[in-house]
C-alpha cells in the first residue's frame, strides 16, 4: 500500500517541455513569475492566461492532474477573493448592510486568485515534467551559477533523500507489521489515540534512520567523498536549440507583459 | 601490499577503556586472497576499518603500499587504493540509479566526465550488472545491490578490496553471486582481497585464513592448515566447514582421512581413492 506512493510527481512523457534542460525549465519558471507579477491589467491577464494554456497543451500533461494540484488551495483562494471583494474601497456595485462589493474589489480579487492559480499550475508543471534526478542536477547547477555556497550540499541532500524514500517506506511497513504482530492497533480510536499508536512505529523508524545515516556517511567517506570541491559529474547537462528557443519565448513573454502594465 | 605493525586500537566508553585490537602484526602481499574470521567483537571489522584509514591506530602503524595511514596527506590516495564494501547493501548505495551510484566514487576523485563513463561501464560489466545500468537500486535483490556496491569500488580502480561481511545479510543465491564476483576479481584482475566473514565455506575459498579472537590473531595459515585444527577452532566456538568436521570425526573413528578436507569433492577422493 505505502509502496504505491509516487515519488515526486513526475509524469513520463516525450513533449518538448519534458525534453528541455532542467535549468531552462527552472529559469523559465522564475521568468514566468516575473511576467505574472507584472500583469495588472485586463490585457496583461489575458496574455498570461493564453500563455499558461499554451504551455499546458504543449506539455501534454492531463489538465485534470493540474486541477487536482490546485484543489488544496481552495481555502486560500476563497480568502483572497473574499478579502479583496469586500475590503477594497471604490465604486460600489452592491451593498447589504455593512457588506459592500466594489468594482475595484471584484477586479482585484479575481486577478489575485488567478495569479495564485497560475503560479501553482506552472510550478507543478515543472515537477510534473522533470524527473527528480534531473531536477536536483538542475537546481545544483542554477544555485552554483548564482554563487550560492551550499549548492552542492543541498543537491546531495535531495539526492540522498530521494534515494532513501523507498527504503524507508519499506522499513515502515516492516515495523508496522512487526508491531501489529505484537498487538499494536493503528486503525481504531480517535485522533489522539491514533497519534499515540504511531509512537511504537516512529521510535524504531527514527533509530534505524540514524543508524543508516551513520553507515551511509562512512560508506561515502570510504569512497573518497569530501564535499563538492574538485568533484566532477559523469552526466553533464547540455542545452539544445529548443532551450535557447524557450528563453526567447520567455523573454518575449516578460516583455509583452511589461508593455501591458498599467494598460486597460 | 598491506603492512600492519603492532596495531592497537582502543576507544573509551564513559565506564572504561576498551581495547578492540591488542597488537596485530600482519603482512598481506599483492594479489593475495585473505579471509578473516572470528566472532562478533573479535576486532575483525575494526581491523578492516584501519585498512583504509576510516579508523586511525591508537598504537602501532598501518602502511598501504608504503603510505602510513596516520599521515593526513595520504588519506585520499589510501582510500582510492583500498576500496571497502560494507555489510548492509542498502546503506552504501547513494544515488538513484545503478550507473549514477557506480559513478559516485570516480566523481569524488575528480576524473573527467568522459572517462568516468568508461570506468562505470567497465566496472558494471566486471560484476555482471551491465544490463541493470538504469535501474533504481531499491528494485534490485540483495546480491545485486551488493554487486553494485562492489562495482562502485572497482570503478575507482583500487588495488585492494576490503569486504566487511558483505554476505551477512544475503540469501544463499546472493551469497553465491557475491563470492563468484569477488573470486573473479581476485583471479582475473589481480585485486588483493581481504574478505571478512563468518561463513566458513567462504573462508575455504581464500588462499589464507586468519582467525581473530579478542583483538589478537590466534590462527593464520592456508585454509587447510587452519581448518585442520578442528579442536582449536571448536574451543574458540567457531564452526569448521562441514566436510572438515566429518573428516575429523571419521579420523577419530580410525579411518585414514587426511586432515583439513574442505569440500565434498575432496572427501569423495579421500574415501574412494
Amino acid at each position: 500500500m505505502l509502496k504505491d506512493i509516487t515519488i515526486g510527481q513526475y509524469v513520463p512523457g516525450e513533449s518538448s517541455i519534458h525534453n528541455m534542460d532542467p535549468r531552462t525549465k527552472i529559469i523559465s519558471v522564475v521568468l514566468f513569475m516575473v511576467g505574472l507579477f507584472m500583469a495588472n491589467s485586463l490585457y496583461g491577464y489575458v496574455l498570461v492566461t493564453l500563455f499558461t494554456i499554451a504551455i499546458i497543451l504543449i506539455s501534454q500533461i492531463p489538465p485534470l492532474m493540474l486541477i487536482k494540484g490546485i484543489r488544496p488551495l481552495w481555502i486560500i483562494l476563497v480568502l483572497t477573493l473574499g478579502l479583496h471583494i469586500f475590503m477594497t474601497e471604490g465604486q460600489i456595485i452592491w451593498q447589504w448592510g455593512f457588506l459592500k462589493i466594489t468594482y475595484e474589489g471584484l477586479r482585484q480579487g479575481v486577478f489575485m486568485a488567478l495569479r495564485l492559480v497560475y503560479l501553482v499550475t506552472i510550478t507543478s508543471l515543472l515537477t510534473l515534467t522533470t524527473t527528480p534526478i534531473l531536477l536536483t542536477d538542475g537546481i545544483e547547477s542554477v544555485l552554483k551559477a548564482l554563487f550560492i555556497p551550499v549548492a552542492h550540499e543541498l543537491a546531495m541532500m535531495m539526492t540522498i533523500a530521494l534515494r532513501f524514500i523507498p527504503t524507508l517506506i519499506e522499513e515502515t511497513e516492516k515495523i508496522m507489521k512487526a508491531q501489529m504482530a505484537r498487538g499494536a492497533d493503528f486503525e481504531s480510536g480517535g485522533l489522539i489515540a491514533r497519534a499515540k499508536s504511531l509512537i511504537p512505529l516512529l521510535v524504531p523508524l527514527f533509530l534505524s534512520s540514524f543508524r543508516r545515516a551513520d553507515e551511509l556517511a562512512m560508506a561515502m567517506e570510504a569512497r573518497c567523498y569530501r564535499g563538492g570541491e574538485n568533484r566532477t559529474r559523469m552526466k553533464q547537462l547540455k542545452m539544445y536549440g529548443r532551450d535557447y528557443f524557450a528563453f526567447i519565448v520567455m523573454f518575449t513573454f516578460v516583455g509583452i507583459s511589461f508593455f501591458f502594465r498599467n494598460g486597460v | 601490499m598491506i603492512a600492519v605493525k603492532d596495531l592497537v586500537h582502543q576507544y573509551s566508553t564513559p565506564q572504561r577503556v576498551i581495547q578492540a585490537l591488542k597488537g596485530i602484526d600482519l603482512v598481506i602481499e599483492k594479489g593475495d586472497f585473505v579471509a578473516i574470521i572470528g566472532h562478533n567483537g573479535s576486532g575483525k571489522s575494526t581491523l578492516a576499518k584501519h585498512l583504509n584509514a576510516l579508523l586511525l591506530p591508537s598504537g602501532g602503524s598501518v602502511e598501504i603500499s608504503g603510505m602510513d595511514t596516520s599521515e593526513k596527506d595520504n588519506l585520499w590516495s589510501i582510500r582510492q587504493q583500498v576500496g571497502m564494501v560494507f555489510q548492509n547493501p542498502d546503506n552504501q548505495i547513494i544515488a538513484n540509479t545503478v550507473e549514477e551510484d557506480v559513478a559516485f566514487g570516480p566523481e569524488n576523485l575528480g576524473i573527467e566526465p568522459g572517462k568516468i563513463r568508461t570506468l562505470v561501464d567497465d566496472a558494471l560489466s566486471s560484476v555482471g550488472m551491465k544490463t541493470f545500468t538504469k535501474r533504481a537500486p531499491h528494485l534490485l535483490s540483495g546480491g545485486q545491490k551488493q554487486r553494485v556496491a562492489i562495482a562502485g569500488i572497482v570503478a575507482m580502480r583500487p588495488n585492494i578490496l576490503v569486504l566487511d561481511e558483505p554476505t551477512a545479510m544475503l540469501d544463499p543465491i546472493g551469497r553465491r553471486e557475491v563470492m563468484d564476483t569477488v573470486l573473479r576479481l581476485n583471479r582475473e584482475e589481480g585485486l588483493t582481497v581481504v574478505h571478512i566473514t563468518h561463513f566458513m565455506e567462504e573462508a575455504a575459498y581464500a588462499k589464507r585464513v586468519i582467525v581473530m579472537e579478542e583483538g589478537i590473531i590466534v590462527l593464520d595459515g592456508t585454509p587447510r592448515d587452519v581448518f585442520s585444527q578442528v579442536e582449536e577452532l571448536q574451543k574458540l566456538r567457531l564452526d569448521v566447514p562441514a566436510m572438515t568436521e566429518l573428516g575429523d570425526i571419521l579420523a577419530k573413528e580410525g579411518l585414514e582421512i587426511p586432515r583439513g578436507v574442505l569440500t565434498v569433492e575432496e572427501m569423495v577422493v579421500a574415501l574412494c581413492p
